[in-house]
């Protein structure tokens, strides 16, 4: 809140629009009689659905099996909707979701662009993710943890909750642990709010394994259950590019061949996180440039300063086979 | 007798999308919202009861209907208000009110009137809810007005 602007400032209607949760419903669509065609693809959710599915492919490398999943969620509910002109009500499909993968595989970003879907295609009031972990769902003494569940599903009212790490909820070993009493809340509110909450579930695939099966109740109740493999070299590397583009850096062939190389190694040292992994790869890549540049103490050209070199490749601690290498 | 309080107290009762709608407004607004009930309804009562914990930070006004309805539940027949106040310097005060249940049956006031030094006439105001010790007022089963 800035004081800044002191006295009056008033929310205005009309300044950003909002829809549900007390806002008039727009009055329904006349129902089409059965001879009638309705064109999917036409009305404005079905491009809106179709710019974040065109953003998911472009943004996010390989996760074949996730965009697939996606699309398939995406081709249901607007066929749900298509349905819905000709009066065909079907019950509204349960959206829960879990992402079991590795580190660094990109599951928040599947989850904000799953909002951006949901909301489109009007199953949520707003495309926001509000993200939390065991510290925000669980208290630490008696009368502590069901106050703190509720408000974090209030602030995620309307939108998604992402809980991360989901498995840390419950603990197997500590029957004194207050995680039990979280899940039953959200599987109450998960039942009473489908149509305005959409509770995705996230960790690593083995531990997410564990959960669901010491939790049947919670398992049936998320009806998509979705895996992020881990990603390969060459996925990797598109990755980097991707990164490096985003960023207005280049490789040099050279540093790109020692990239290929620097991941290779790099996948077979302990906690690799795949994407993760690879941004840090290229922070330091680019300080090393940066040293490098600074170094020169001359004039640089904006190649110079687009371009890693295999030098800055190759001094990282992954190619280190003696210890005098930095 | 009909307890005028608040805003929209002249207007129908409000359903509960319309106080959803209200609750957007001040949301929007950023202004924190309190759910508060009391069975004193006298004008001079300003502090009632606090349900909970004011609530911060919310963008979307189910979490505020839940507390609203969890408050019905449990006091089905006192009156629930809904605050929200806007912490703006320069402003810091209440900047909505409004009554979202009252009980079914409202026996209303009475003037009393007494005698001052100098022939002074000291007025006040006696509410007949009152006469009953508080929570045995309005009938425990009289289901507030919805």
């Amino acid at each position: 809140m800035s004081t800044a602007d002191s006295g009056f400032s008033m929310y205005r209607p009309g300044a950003a629009p909002a829809s549900g949760g007390g806002e008039p419903a727009a009055p329904p669509a006349p129902i089409l009689d059965a001879q009638a065609k309705v064109d999917m693809q036409a009305d404005e959710a079905a491009a809106r659905v179709r710019a974040v599915l065109g953003a998911v492919d472009a943004e996010l490398v390989g996760l074949a099996g996730v965009k697939r999943r996606i699309r398939e969620i995406a081709a249901l509910l607007m066929v749900d909707r298509a349905r819905a002109r000709f009066g065909l009500v079907a019950s509204r499909p349960s959206l829960h979701m879990s992402f079991a993968g590795g580190p660094g595989t990109g599951k928040t970003t599947v989850a904000l662009r799953m909002a951006e879907i949901l909301h489109a295609l009007g199953y949520l009031r707003a495309p926001r993710v509000h993200p939390v972990t065991r510290d925000d769902l669980v208290g630490q003494f008696i009368g502590h943890t069901a106050p703190k569940t509720k408000e974090a599903l209030a602030r995620a009212a309307g939108g998604v909750l992402f809980i991360d790490e989901a498995y840390y909820l419950y603990r197997p070993d500590n029957e004194r642990d207050y995680g039990q009493e979280a899940i039953e809340i959200l599987l109450q509110e998960m039942e009473s709010a489908r149509d305005s909450l959409v509770v995705i579930f996230a960790g690593y695939e083995d531990r997410m394994e564990t959960f669901f099966s010491s939790n049947p109740g919670l398992s049936s109740r998320v009806s998509h259950h979705i895996q992020f493999e881990d990603y390969g070299t060459d996925e990797l590397a598109e990755i980097a590019e991707l990164m490096l583009t985003r960023d207005a850096y280049r490789f040099t062939d050279a540093a790109r061949e020692a990239f290929q190389e620097y991941l290779d190694r790099r996948r077979t040292m302990p906690r690799f996180a795949n994407a993760r992994s690879v941004r840090n790869a290229l922070e330091r890549a680019r300080l090393r440039q940066a040293n490098r540049l600074v170094a020169l103490s001359g004039k640089v050209s904006r190649d110079d300063l687009m371009l890693i070199t295999e030098e800055d490749v190759r001094r990282s601690r992954v190619f280190a086979e003696s210890p005098d290498r930095g | 007798m009909y307890l005028r309080h608040g805003s929209f107290s002249y207007l129908p009762e409000l359903t509960d999308d319309e106080i959803a709608a209200q609750v957007r407004y001040a949301l929007l607004n950023g202004w924190p919202i309190s759910v508060e009930y009391t069975d004193d309804p006298h004008p001079r009562n300003v502090y009632w009861e606090m349900w909970g914990l004011p609530m911060f930070d919310l963008a979307e006004p189910d979490g505020v209907l839940r507390e609203i309805n969890d408050c019905r539940a449990t006091f089905p027949g006192h009156y629930v208000r809904v605050l929200a106040y806007d912490a703006k310097l320069g402003r810091q005060t209440i900047a909505m009110s409004f009554v979202v249940q009252r009980p079914a049956e409202e026996p209303g006031f009475r003037l009393d009137r007494t005698e001052g030094s100098d022939r002074v006439q000291r007025y006040g105001v006696h509410s007949y809810a009152t006469e009953a010790p508080s929570g045995a007022r309005y009938g425990r089963g009289g289901d507030g007005a919805r």
